[in-house]
């Protein structure tokens, strides 16, 4: 319980008040004791109210405030009064952890004084956002940071790790702009990276649609979504930038969705209430990351990018503090290769395979990020993750990887359960089928519940949904874990609208429905196609089955505001850092950071570290920097290949994937969390001693590299359930089963949680070292998340 | 299901193939087919024999990574779908499977199933693109309409994989359907027009150079290739070479 309410301090019967009488507001908090009562916690706020001025309903609506306009101070009184709460709010709540995460309400006593320090969150990372006023900082910041000349840039080499949207934008770009770029990925072509699988779309403010869409409107929807998790200035540049992007896109000759008129199409995403997402059929991220590798492709032919295609990287090399190359791996052949550079940039992607099963890629890795947050980098936030409503349900113990059906499938998609278990346990058992069940027997849970975003609400909103009808009971797969997605009705409004346009009997239902189905088609037919081939049933005919599954990392590698990391001269772009998201990431979001950040940001924020090193002159790779990162990498291959344990990597990954979905997933306890911890521990240690890792360390041996990447998985699941355990507050992704509101929504603590937790490694997961970056809210004032 | 696989087995680039004969029991139809590779592989680590390397990442059908060649067809028996997205619901129990890499010339092996397909890049390094640069200043993405159809025609040349399906399925080797469906691509819009020339011409060279055959007009790589693209790419990529050389 950590709900404070505002109440009128009265002394006598209420109804012997006067409404001209004045009377202190006070704040209460309930604590709810270990026997099951509730003691009260009452404090003065010393601010006065006359009763006709008392809005006894304030808590109906977050729009209504405790004192009614009719006061002629309200707005200062209402603001003094949010900020008293939310000191009061602190004040307990460190009272009630006195040592770190025990809540015991039985330490607190009343008269404990509640005098209070005036900034709670004491942040020691400098994120360095520029001043100004938010529209105007990344104009301003751009106008003063330091250039390197043409002639220079000549002299500087650059490694680029990952060749997604945000590495493959950035390796072009710098290499356009004059830098020598050498770029590495672990498939056997950039145009591979995960980047690729990106269904739905990307978000740009353009306002073709003529919806009232801004600029701002993109960041504030991106704040809201990220639960108050992001930071704002990084956030705000996104939306700015957005629309370059699909200029340039089309220039590159991205074929974007088209109307009959020749103009850009969009669709609407989860979170929003506009249509700003600009699409290429189900293929927009194939669509993008191929622009891009079109980009890249240019530079590799003039030679201003080297490209290492099937190289990973397995180390950072710091020389004199400065990140200076990396060592790597050839795929091929097992070759250990130095690679030395003036600034490196991690462009990896994001960590969702901790999980084992996830819709990342089979080779998707933290390992890159990593090496360098071993290396000094801070890991921010690393346990807020996105569950995506939307993918296809697991169907058995042999399954490698889960397959997403893009959230665009909910513009039209209707989500349900039966309203009946009896109903739920026939269809599981295959006594009954969806379409027999009738309108009023049907559950819309997502309608229901939030009327006003329906079917679009978030993601972490619309997975915790779905877990928590399945939970109940009421899943309609073999297993128990998927609900509906039902098309019936968009085909048929689809089919009406169609069969009206061309004059068409539009009560002839088989016209309709053939005329709908092949709208349905048009819009999400390669979605469609895939469905079938994998579930083998046609969701033309029959709703499909969904279930969340882990899909994104908004948590990655703590970076500031110019996208450098803690290690000076090392970066992180796109899904691998942070900054963007916050606690929960909006639809077509990812595809726009990565490459804002590849295209538009860091190649200007580079220029800034870059230009104090034009007279370093090319980096040499033979020094004891080189040596000692080289012979860690090689002493680490030896281990495995020697090992000649009894189990097979995959063993351990499934093993781990079990651990971070079972008592890290959809929602946390601190029990579960602390077992997770020990048992994540447990497990590594097993690891080391019974890994069985075939072959030869100088011949290609998938298994060899898959053991150096769950390698760096096991030591990230502890981090990340450690991180867990430390924000008890629930925020977007990430819940906290002891912080919900009654209805079971998440409950923020901002009192003493705004802030970005990045952590120090120190030698060990266990004893990774805790700082914070305090978010300032500036621009936008922070609120519940609602969606009703 | 139990099945009977035969898998080219090939310790490295120079060294001499064959095909090994494996049993696998205990396959389930709702398997995919990269999955009953997963658990071969599990089987034979067990038995300390090396498992089989094979291509893979995204395991949905869009990053063409995997390549196989299944019972003499690429990416096996069902249709406009990739490796894995196969699903072992295509074979009856006591089946025997036949799993080679996709050949070519072009292609040389690295180790059993997986193939070096650089050479795509390489052609794409020599035209695939539009020149322009990241400035962020192009003009506003609409102020250039494009006629529905030929952007609905451009992405449906642009949703190649670059798996080599059909370099695997053609008696010549010819990567003509995946170079034509790179300059189709631009050759349908406006953006592409200006380097329409050079870029054909150079690709084509490319292609060549690498060692990849010329097009008979069988079109096996049509039947096979996992998105559908059309042969009418080809024919397009012809007329603009021919234009490209008629002007060169």
């Amino acid at each position: 319980m950590k709900k404070i309410t505002y109440s009128l301090n009265y002394r006598k019967p209420k109804k012997s008040y006067k409404q001209d009488d004045e009377l202190t507001v006070c704040l209460r908090s309930y604590q709810k004791l270990q026997n099951g009562k509730f003691k009260v916690i009452k404090k003065s706020t010393g601010i006065k109210c006359k009763l006709r001025d008392w809005d006894s309903d304030w808590h109906k609506s977050s729009a209504r405030n405790p004192i009614k306009s009719s006061d002629d101070n309200f707005l200062d009184k209402n603001r003094l009064l949010k900020d008293k709460s939310i000191e009061f709010h602190a004040k307990l709540f460190n009272l009630l952890k006195p040592n770190g995460y025990n809540e015991s309400v039985n330490k607190l006593s009343p008269s404990t004084d509640l005098k209070l320090e005036n900034k709670i969150i004491q942040s020691n990372l400098e994120a360095k956002v520029p001043p100004g006023p938010i529209e105007k900082k990344w104009t301003t910041h751009k106008n003063n940071i330091q250039l390197v000349s043409p002639s220079n840039k000549r002299g500087i080499d650059i490694i680029v790790v990952g060749t997604g949207l945000a590495g493959g934008s950035a390796s072009a770009t710098l290499a356009e702009l004059g830098y020598n770029v050498k770029a590495f990925c672990f498939q056997d072509s950039p145009r591979r990276a995960h980047s690729i699988a990106a269904q739905g779309g990307i978000n740009a403010a353009k306002n073709y649609q003529g919806d009232g869409d801004s600029i701002y409107r993109l960041f504030y929807d991106t704040v809201k979504g990220g639960d108050y998790r992001s930071r704002e200035a990084n956030v705000y540049r996104l939306a700015e930038v957005s629309t370059n992007i699909i200029d340039q896109c089309v220039a590159q000759g991205v074929p974007f969705a088209r109307d009959y008129g020749g103009l850009l199409d969009n669709r609407s995403f989860g979170g929003v209430l506009v249509s700003r997402t600009f699409y290429a059929k189900g293929q927009t991220g194939q669509q993008l990351l191929l622009g891009a590798y079109s980009a890249m492709n240019r530079q590799i032919g003039r030679g201003k990018i080297k490209m290492y295609n099937r190289h990973e990287m397995l180390d950072l090399v710091k020389v004199d503090g400065k990140a200076r190359g990396i060592i790597t791996r050839n795929l091929v052949n097992g070759e250990i290769e130095r690679h030395a550079a003036h600034a490196v940039v991690i462009a990896s992607g994001g960590y969702g395979n901790l999980f084992y099963l996830s819709t990342n890629a089979m080779g998707s890795n933290v390992t890159a990020s990593w090496k360098i947050h071993k290396k000094g980098a801070y890991f921010a936030n690393p346990c807020f993750t996105q569950i995506h409503p939307t993918c296809i349900p697991v169907s058995g113990e042999h399954q490698s990887k889960l397959t997403l059906m893009s959230e665009s499938l909910r513009n039209d998609g209707r989500i349900w359960v039966p309203k009946k278990k009896e109903a739920a346990a026939a269809i599981r058992e295959g006594k009954l089928k969806p379409t027999d069940l009738a309108e009023q027997d049907r559950d819309y849970y997502l309608e229901r519940r939030y009327p006003a975003f329906g079917n679009l609400v978030p993601r972490d909103v619309a997975s915790r949904a779905a877990k928590e009808r399945c939970d109940e009971g009421y899943g309609v797969n073999k297993t128990g874990e998927a609900v509906y997605l039902d098309f019936a009705d968009a085909i048929v409004r689809y089919g009406k609208e169609k069969a009206h346009v061309k004059g068409l009997d539009e009560s002839d239902m088989t016209l309709v429905q053939k005329l709908g189905k092949k709208i349905i088609k048009a819009k999400y037919g390669n979605l469609f196609q895939m469905y079938e081939k994998i579930v083998d049933q046609n969701p033309y005919e029959t709703p499909m089955m969904i279930y969340p599954a882990v899909h994104y990392t908004m948590g990655g590698v703590w970076v500031d505001y110019n996208l450098m990391t803690t290690v000076p001269g090392c970066f992180a772009i796109g899904e691998a850092n942070f900054s963007d998201h916050g606690a929960n990431r909006l639809g077509a979001s990812a595809l726009m950071q990565g490459l804002a950040d590849g295209y538009f940001v860091l190649p200007y924020t580079i220029g800034d570290y870059l230009a104090d090193d034009i007279r370093t002159g090319p980096i040499a790779t033979d020094g004891p920097e080189f040596d000692a990162a080289e012979e860690s990498v090689r002493s680490q291959i030896n281990t495995f290949i020697d090992n000649k344990g009894s189990k097979t990597v995959d063993y351990f990954h499934r093993k781990l994937g079990k651990i971070i979905w079972d008592k890290c997933g959809m929602s946390r306890n601190e029990k579960q969390l602390k077992e997770a911890i020990k048992e994540v521990k447990a497990l590594r240690e097993q690891f080391y001693k019974d890994v069985y890792v075939p072959g030869t360390a100088n011949s290609f041996n998938e298994p060899l590299a898959k053991a150096l990447r769950v390698a760096d998985f096991l030591e990230l699941g502890e981090l990340f359930a450690k991180d867990a355990l430390e924000r008890s507050e629930s925020c977007g992704g990430h819940f906290r089963e002891e912080s919900q509101t009654p209805e079971g929504e998440a409950l923020r603590d901002d009192a003493n949680y705004t802030f970005v937790s990045a952590w120090e490694y120190k030698g060990d997961p266990t004893q990774a070292k805790l700082h914070k970056e305090a978010l300032d809210y500036e621009n936008i004032e922070l609120k519940t998340r609602s969606y009703k | 299901m139990k099945l009977t696989l035969k898998i080219w087995r090939q310790e490295n680039a120079t060294a001499k193939g064959c095909m090994q004969t494996y049993s696998l029991d205990g396959v389930s139809p709702d398997m995919s087919f990269l999955e009953m590779m997963d658990v071969l592989n599990e089987q034979l680590m067990e038995n300390r024999i090396d498992p089989v390397a094979f291509d893979h990442d995204c395991r949905e059908g869009i990053c063409g990574s995997c390549s196989m060649f299944i019972n003499g067809e690429a990416h096996g028996p069902d249709r406009l779908i990739t490796t894995c997205q196969l699903h072992m619901r295509k074979f009856k129990d006591g089946d025997t499977i036949h799993i080679e890499p996709f050949r070519a010339k072009p292609f040389p092996v690295i180790k059993d199933l997986v193939v070096d397909r650089t050479a795509f890049d390489r052609i794409q390094h020599t035209g695939g693109f539009v020149s322009v640069n990241t400035s962020g200043n192009t003009q506003d993405a609409n102020a250039l309409p494009i006629e529905k159809e030929s952007a609905d025609k451009a992405f449906d040349a642009a949703a190649c994989i670059g798996c080599g399906a059909c370099v695997a399925s053609c008696k010549n080797a010819s990567a003509m359907l995946f170079v034509s469906a790179k300059v189709s691509q631009y050759a349908l819009l406006p953006q592409g027009q200006v380097e329409a020339n050079d870029r054909v011409l150079n690709m084509v060279k490319q292609m060549d150079e690498e060692g990849f055959g010329n097009c008979t007009n069988t079109g096996a790589c049509e039947v096979e290739c996992p998105k559908g693209i059309s042969l009418e790419n080809i024919a397009r990529m012809n007329r603009e070479y021919l234009t490209a050389n008629l002007k060169g």
